[in-house]
């Protein structure tokens, strides 16, 4: 059971604190890099180490790390290799692609057999790996040429982004991404080779004949069951996705209460069948459907849903979650989620109730108990 | 010689004092300046060592054409600015 939230915001980290002795209270207990940009946290629980992804804008994007109990310090950021002269690589515009890292959209650590292992996914679309708990990091040189060559694109950005990493608890070199827009890729050895080919997911914003084409897919946020890592959740542009068999096939979920597009998906640590979603507007819109800030969750894999309001605002709101800023406990009783408009909602009964932490909050971009 | 100034901006994050260093080019005068602050390099060039998108180099108050070499010319005594550029916000 976590009693710590860390809250990663356009204007700073924060850390959010259960209260000893108070049922109900969350609160906010500090703040670290104040008025700057946090796109990405890690806690690890192997070693108490934190990792913070910065985009200072102008100056680019840098990592911090910081040890158990001691200060925070920037440490080595990942880096694209130097681009061979010459070499036409251009995105769907015709443009050069960038060989730069513009944001670290992803942090994950390794298996249990791997100490120190960290993984990063960023835009455009590289996937790092450090096995020095971030003092260096090396591209995956074999996933950087796979996405060129199966052209991703980007997702609500000019440039694609790898923002889902699952590693496999039953075997460290099964890690798959989730990439938008390069949908869900796969590598059974560590790194060395990766494959994207999936069947059942569904791209409603490319012409009919390509809508399953698995390489233009948008999968907004993949997340994988502890318990039962053959099972997978992906919310999508433009709907929800389970697969039931490692993230091979996909089962396209058409009902989901108020809405099936959302940015955020989590899965309960120990019931594959049990997962939440916070929905919006589909696509054009992306606000609450009529003004009402709900969580939907499902205890059946999907077969029905219940919409979740109690504690959260219902009229005249219009917070947006982002795809990292919904997370889950390892007990699966405790949910957080930050919003586009600086609130920040705790659940400790699965999402049946709401206590709001804060509405003043700067713009929630990941959420993570640690 | 020619002198380097950084943005106060840049200052928070790193210190970037004013120096004197050696250099023909904007590239040789910046590797000049980065020699022993490694660091600031990566707040003001990309990864492929060319000018951050939203940076802006001045030569002796004209800014430089070519961002991804660096090539524009320093005269002997000349000042160079680095600074962001108000597109990045």
């Amino acid at each position: 059971m976590s009693n710590r939230i860390l809250v990663a915001t356009r204007k700073g980290l924060f850390m959010v604190e259960r209260q000893a002795g108070d049922v109900a209270g969350w609160k906010v207990t500090g703040c670290d890099f104040v008025a700057d940009h946090v796109s990405m946290v890690l806690a690890d629980p192997r070693d108490k180490r934190v990792y913070a992804g910065l985009d200072h804008g102008h100056f680019g994007v840098k990592m911090h790390r910081r040890d158990d109990g001691g200060a925070w310090e920037e440490i080595a950021t990942p880096a694209y290799p130097e681009k061979p002269e010459g070499l036409e690589d251009n995105d769907m515009w015709g443009r050069p692609i960038p060989w730069s890292t513009s944001k670290i959209w992803a942090l994950e650590t390794g298996g249990p057999d791997e100490d120190g292992l960290i993984w990063c996914g960023t835009l455009p679309g590289g996937l790092f790996r450090s096995t020095d708990n971030g003092a260096s990091w090396e591209i995956v040189r074999s996933l950087w040429d796979f996405s060129r060559v199966k052209k991703w694109m980007g997702g609500g950005a000019d440039l694609p982004g790898i923002h889902s990493i699952c590693v496999d608890p039953r075997n460290s070199k099964r890690v798959k991404v989730g990439v938008s827009c390069g949908g869900v890729v796969t590598t059974d050895d560590g790194g060395t080779t990766w494959d994207s080919q999936i069947s059942g997911m569904r791209a409603a914003y490319m012409p009919p004949e390509q809508a399953f084409d698995p390489d233009v897919q948008d999968p907004h946020r993949l997340v994988q069951c502890r318990a039962d890592p053959d099972r997978f959740w992906v919310q999508h542009h433009n709907g929800i996705f389970r697969s039931d068999n490692g993230g091979t096939a996909w089962e396209e979920i058409t009902e989901a209460g108020p809405s099936t597009f959302g940015f955020a998906v989590v899965v309960h640590p120990s019931e594959p069948d049990t997962a939440w979603f916070v929905p919006a507007i589909k696509d054009e819109k992306r606000i609450p459907v009529d003004g009402k800030v709900v969580v939907t969750r499902t205890r059946d894999g999907g077969r029905t849903f219940e919409t979740l309001r109690n504690g959260l605002p219902q009229e005249h709101a219009y917070d947006l979650v982002f795809r990292h800023a919904l997370d889950i406990d390892g007990s699966g009783d405790r949910l957080a989620f930050g919003s586009t408009t600086g609130s920040l909602w705790i659940s400790e009964d699965q999402g049946d109730s709401w206590q709001t932490v804060s509405a003043n909050l700067p713009p929630v971009y990941c959420v993570r108990f640690g | 010689m020619v002198r380097v100034v950084f943005t106060p901006n840049l200052q928070r994050h790193i210190a970037c004092p004013p120096l004197e260093v050696e250099g023909t080019t904007v590239r040789e005068a910046l590797d000049a300046a980065f020699a022993d602050n490694e660091r600031a390099r990566t707040y003001v060039l990309d990864d492929q060592a060319a000018l951050r998108k939203h940076m802006s180099v001045f030569v002796n108050g004209a800014r430089i054409r070519d961002r991804v070499h660096l090539s524009d010319a320093v005269p002997e005594n000349g000042e160079i600015y680095v600074l962001q550029a108000l597109s990045g916000g």
